[in-house]
């Protein structure tokens, strides 16, 4: 097989993987009403009906508030296990990994299951509490091996520097090792906050009645029919977890040419 | 207390949130619904506890779950084998590629930042009827009306394999990436044909990463319920509808209990076997 074969089949698997999404952002800016082909003309009207829709806005509310507390407690418990792992000698730390991955290795119905009914038997209900729960353990796993490639590459001997030269392990901490672990810092919070924006297996148990978050709220719209506003929505979300990364890597990336890097 | 001592402290004060997080909020509540699959549902009021045995037994032995958990990992097994058939060349392409590989690399990480929901419910917008395919094809005049092409068993499929692909594709570009090129060319500068060089030289070298793609799509497709809801019609339930009809519209906890305990027993067997000649290793490479 010629490699201009292997060549053109992989642009048919692109196109295959991009192509569906392509035309969810097209359609979301179709000015037709039934938000179908043939496109008619270019709008924000779709939009514009998002913005007014008050169910809309409030998953938007309650997955905004989710994912950013889900990556502050997930970012804090995983960052550091993650020095734990990196930076000490421990016994058993194969056994350690794995217990710390296995959110991940157990399928997500069967976590979302054993969470909802165990809490539930605490008299923690279907609540915002469990949500967060939820998200927190399905996100750690993520966490950990993220910042922990991050951090094998940062070197220990800066802070050793730091500490023959009497600073206290607290505060070469906070001046010396934080700011060279901002980046892996960085990456676990936005993986942990992009995964929490986008779940719906767990969610789907785990949200009160009334409760929605952006997926779940897209779902029950689903359910009725395919509608622009759908489309519309879905374009928001797209360049909400994938604009946001890519934002995050332009800013470090520019923060480290400043500092000369 | 003396340093020796405080240096060895420190690791586990540094572990023990994520531990118990991980303890509190999974080990303990899956050892919770082991107990709570053989308790009994009461038509009114709490579940009754005990020890009984009927969930494990309807669910074992009930035609209608066995026929499920089957089509379950039959629905799996070939999204997997579309994965790989899809994959492999495209992976082999990124890895091979002089060019622009950074970019490559770069698209094929773009779908994991992709809501999954977006991403299953855009083949609506593709396949509905008055999607995309049937707009082109009624405009061509190869039909005149709609052809209903959605909600069966192969739309589930499909929006599988296009959720997977990206988990198939980035293993096999680990693995192969990893592949010393120069051994390829050794096999061809000793006679060997390009095609037998990569057969008997590089194939073999990527298996494991095959493997661990193949692994990952195989279980993550045989624990939805999400594109079964979207994509498939009434008939096309996938195990995990199951539990999710148990928990959440029968409110029949006790044999939700079971059902999910059922799942996670038959994909942890696959897990075991597969870590048990391969490592899990392969898999940690892939996500990290």
């Amino acid at each position: 097989m010629g490699w201009g074969a292997i060549r053109a089949y992989t642009i048919c698997v692109y196109l295959f993987m991009f192509l569906p999404v392509v035309v969810v952002v097209l359609l979301s800016f179709n000015q037709n009403q039934f938000g179908s082909f043939p496109m008619t003309g270019v709008s924000l009207r779709w939009f514009e009906a998002l913005w007014n829709n008050d169910a809309v806005m409030r998953a938007f509310r309650t997955s905004l508030v989710l994912g950013l507390l889900t990556a502050l407690i997930s970012t804090t418990l995983g960052v550091l296990a993650s020095l734990a792992l990196v930076r000490y000698a421990i016994p058993g730390k194969n056994l350690i990994t794995t217990i710390l991955i296995a959110p991940i290795l157990v399928p997500e119905v069967v976590l979302a299951v054993a969470l909802l009914l165990f809490l539930n038997w605490l008299g923690i209900g279907k609540s915002f509490a469990l949500l967060l729960a939820g998200h927190v353990i399905f996100t750690l796993p993520f966490v950990i091996l993220v910042v922990q490639a991050r951090l094998v590459s940062i070197r220990r001997d800066v802070e050793e520097a730091a500490l023959s030269l009497g600073a206290s392990p607290i505060q070469t901490f906070f001046s010396v090792t934080l700011p060279l672990l901002m980046p892996a810092v960085a990456a676990g919070a936005l993986f942990a906050f992009t995964i929490s924006f986008d779940d719906i297996t767990g969610t789907l148990f785990w949200k009160p009645g009334g409760v929605e978050t952006v997926p779940t709220q897209i779902f029950s719209m689903l359910r009725n029919s395919i509608s622009p506003e759908i489309n519309a929505l879905g374009t928001v979300m797209i360049v909400i977890t994938v604009g946001l990364p890519l934002l995050g890597a332009a800013i470090a990336r520019s923060i480290a040419i400043k500092r000369g890097m | 207390m003396s340093v020796e001592a405080r240096e060895k402290r420190q690791p586990w004060i540094l572990l023990s949130p994520a531990l118990g997080a991980v303890t509190l909020l999974l080990l303990v509540p899956l050892l919770f619904i082991v107990v709570y699959s053989f308790w009994l549902r009461s038509a009114v009021g709490p579940d009754t506890a005990g020890f009984h045995l009927d969930n494990w037994q309807r669910a074992l032995t009930d035609p209608f779950f066995r026929y499920i958990l089957l089509n379950t990992l039959k629905i799996a097994a070939i999204t997997t084998v579309i994965c790989a058939l899809l994959g492999y060349p495209a992976a082999y392409f990124i890895a091979r590629s002089s060019g622009n590989k950074l970019i490559l690399l770069l698209l094929l990480m773009l779908p994991f930042w992709i809501s999954y929901i977006i991403r299953t419910m855009s083949w609506i917008n593709i396949l509905g009827s008055s999607g995309a395919l049937n707009t082109l094809l009624m405009t061509v005049g190869i039909t005149s009306s709609p052809i209903q092409m959605l909600y069966n068993e192969a739309t589930v499929i499909l929006g599988l394999a296009h959720f997977l692909l990206p988990f198939m594709v980035l293993n096999i570009y680990v693995s192969l990436d990893g592949i010393d090129t120069s051994l390829e060319d050794a096999a061809t500068s000793l006679g060997a044909t390009r095609w037998q060089a990569f057969l008997q030289v590089t194939l073999p070298l990527s298996l494991p990463g095959l493997a661990a793609g193949g692994l990952l799509c195989f279980v993550l497709g045989a624990g939805t319920y999400i594109t079964p809801l979207i994509l498939g019609g009434p008939r096309d339930a996938m195990f995990a509808n199951l539990v999710f009809e148990a928990i959440i519209t029968q409110l029949n906890w006790p044999m939700g209990s079971a059902l999910s305990l059922l799942l996670l027993i038959v994909l942890g067997v696959l897990v075991a076997i597969y870590n048990r000649y391969l490592g899990m290793s392969q898999i940690t490479k892939g996500l990290g």
